[in-house]
């Protein structure tokens, strides 16, 4: 557990905790949860289900930033993945449909990885290319419509429920699970760590960090076309236009709120989920105050300034004390 | 110039006076500077246009810009090089167009605005503007709720479109005029939804969830129908019956809110015309032909359509345009 959820895990508990007291206020009905038509309903519920596709997109992302990477692309593929879906649902099996859309996340990151790891370039710009052609591919699949289907099967996949949980948060828990126990129950996410730490380094101790490049980037792809399946089979229809439109820098945020730095080495997967969760507790909570619209930017913009500040060392005097009593820097 | 030639252009001249009024009508050549695919309202407008020309028998050539101004300008200057005989453009933005608007109306090319209008500044460089009145839209779709309301009381919820679009501003502003008359009509709650299906389904859970369920809400207004095809989602996942617990009242007309109207999931939509075409031809043709002088804005239909209006035919005929 330890390895999963490290000490600096406490201020994004406290920061989520605070967050859900602030949204008890504003809507005392927060908490309530019934059963309706076999699946649980309430507010909390709504968190948990918006926030699985930037929960999974983070899964991917985290590992990518770890290696001091930034994959761009996720709003994109997930565009591009839900329009395959989308497209294919009414006339083929779901695991046809899900073979298609998560291959071509697949290759989707594969792309990415090859242009980062095997031609070196920049992160930034090698997933801005399919950032801005990905979208473009989306609306060729979906010639600029919204397509429809009504296969029950895929519908179920986004609005389905398994024990009264939302099919997306099963699917988002079961993600985390797998990736964490491959990562984790593995020497691979040292390697990964070794790789965003010093790159040069690790290759010479003998680590392939190419193969860690690409492989974290196709598993970020992977996790994207799952988020577009489920955003698609959600609203049943895929959206070329907007689906995952500015998910990426909500992925990167959610990732940063979690602890993990921009410059590669140590990553947390359960803190980058919980970041996602503390940024979907908020959006909720801002559609449940009845704040004019108008607000909801700032408000998003001021509490995402008071996580990261709860977890600066330097300004956090709680932390700087304990840093100086133990001897270390913070 | 030989004086036989000179002789054979009076003489075809002439000729060409004398068929020019029926000839001319008939073989119009027009240029249209289309924004792009931005969406399925964008792409019907474009089939639409087609059809109407091909009605008329005129030649339409349509220019698409890809969202870009620079595109579009490129667009006018060649047509103004293939000098034909008007110029319709559906702006991208507001300003920027009177050094190539100048050039067309240097060539003698009346030029039309479609659906949208530009910068006040350049009133005498087009014709006239074939555009809807959004906050028309808005004051229709809240009549027809005081409407349907009557006497009773009523708590709306509203799904705004993207903050800041003036459309969405209009068509807020239209729909609370509409109701402010009727003491008994409320907008309890007003959040956006981004002008998408997942974004109105996500603020309608938070809706319902604020409103006691779903249990004092009366009606739901959304500025597109897009959103209100996410709203009706996440009424039904509440145990909710829109079109009967609930009322719905959005603007557009695309197809899928007719197919939840024929499920009675929904009540009323405002169509934006996606002919706005048709009307540019006419007055192009008038011009032409006599020479008339339309006004600087002709307004297009809002028609209110409700589930008695045959929404299966309506989706029937929309359907195909490319929404």
């Amino acid at each position: 557990m330890t390895a999963l959820l490290p000490r600096r895990g406490l201020a994004q508990i406290l920061a989520l905790i605070v967050i859900l007291a602030v949204d008890r206020v504003v809507s005392p009905q927060f908490f309530d949860l019934r059963l309706q038509d076999g699946r649980l309903f309430g507010s909390l519920i709504d968190v948990l289900n918006r926030g699985t596709p930037v929960a999974l997109l983070s899964l991917g992302m985290v590992l990518v930033i770890a290696t001091r990477g930034i994959d761009l692309s996720v709003g994109a593929v997930m565009a591009i993945c839900g329009a395959i879906a989308a497209s294919l649902a009414d006339s083929h099996g779901l695991p046809v449909v899900l073979a298609a859309a998560l291959g071509a996340g697949l290759v989707c990151g594969l792309w990415n990885g090859f242009l980062v790891a095997v031609l070196g370039m920049q992160p930034i710009v090698a997933t801005l290319i399919l950032m801005v052609a990905g979208r473009g591919i989306a609306q060729l699949i979906t010639e600029g419509r919204i397509v429809t289907f009504s296969s029950p099967d895929l519908v179920w996949l986004g609005n389905g429920s398994v024990l009264g949980l939302p099919v997306p948060v099963v699917i988002a828990l079961g993600m985390l699970i797998l990736t964490g126990a491959v990562v984790r129950g593995s020497a691979l996410g040292l390697l990964i760590e070794a790789t965003g730490g010093n790159a040069r380094a690790s290759e010479l101790a003998g680590v392939g960090t190419r193969a860690m490049i690409l492989a974290v980037y196709v598993w970020c792809g992977v996790c994207a076309a799952l988020a577009g399946v489920i955003a698609a089979a959600d609203i049943m229809g895929a959206d070329a236009n907007n689906a995952g439109l500015w998910l990426e820098l909500d992925a990167i945020l959610a990732v940063v709120i979690g602890g993990t730095s921009l410059f590669g080495g140590r990553f947390s997967l359960v803190l980058a989920v919980l970041g996602a969760l503390i940024i979907q507790t908020m959006n909720t909570g801002i559609l449940l105050s009845g704040y004019p619209p108008e607000f909801n930017l700032l408000v998003k913009a001021v509490v995402v300034l008071a996580v990261l500040l709860l977890q600066s060392p330097k300004l956090s005097g709680f932390a700087g004390v304990m840093a100086r009593l133990r001897g270390t820097k913070p | 110039m030989t004086p036989k030639a000179k002789a054979l252009l009076a003489a075809s001249a002439t000729a060409a006076l004398l068929l020019a009024l029926p000839a001319k009508a008939a073989e119009l050549t027009i240029g249209f500077s289309q924004i792009g695919s931005e969406s399925g309202w964008r792409a019907a407008e474009t089939s639409v246009s087609k059809q109407e020309a091909a009605k008329r028998k005129v030649n339409l050539k349509i220019a698409d810009a890809q969202q870009k101004q620079e595109n579009q300008i490129k667009a006018i200057r060649s047509f103004i090089a293939q000098n034909v005989d008007a110029i319709f453009l559906a702006p991208v933005v507001s300003t920027g167009w009177d050094a190539v608007l100048k050039e067309a109306k240097e060539a003698k090319i009346p030029v039309v605005l479609l659906d949208r209008d530009i910068d006040p500044s350049g009133k005498d460089l087009y014709l006239t503007a074939v555009t809807s009145d959004s906050v028309h839209e808005g004051a229709v779709a809240g009549d027809w709720l005081a409407k349907t309301v009557g006497d009773k009381t009523c708590n709306i919820v509203e799904l705004q479109g993207t903050v800041g679009a003036s459309v969405a501003a209009n068509r807020k502003k239209g729909f609370d005029t509409a109701i402010a008359k009727h003491a008994n009509l409320k907008v309890v709650r007003s959040q956006t939804g981004d002008f998408t299906r997942a974004k109105g389904k996500e603020v309608m859970e938070s809706f319902i969830k604020a409103e006691g369920g779903g249990k004092n809400i009366c009606a739901v207004y959304a500025h597109n129908d897009d959103m209100m095809v996410g709203a009706i989602q996440a009424m039904k996942e509440a145990g909710l019956k829109p079109g009967k617990d609930i009322l719905t009242v959005s603007i557009d007309a695309v197809p899928d809110i007719f197919k939840a109207m024929v499920a009675g999931e929904a009540n009323a939509t405002v169509e934006l015309t996606p002919n706005m075409a048709g009307p540019a031809f006419d007055v192009v043709a008038a011009f032409k032909e006599k020479g008339t002088v339309p006004p600087k804005w002709i307004q297009t239909e809002s028609r209110l359509l409700t589930a008695a209006d045959n929404p299966q035919k309506e989706y029937d005929s929309k359907k195909g345009l490319g929404y």
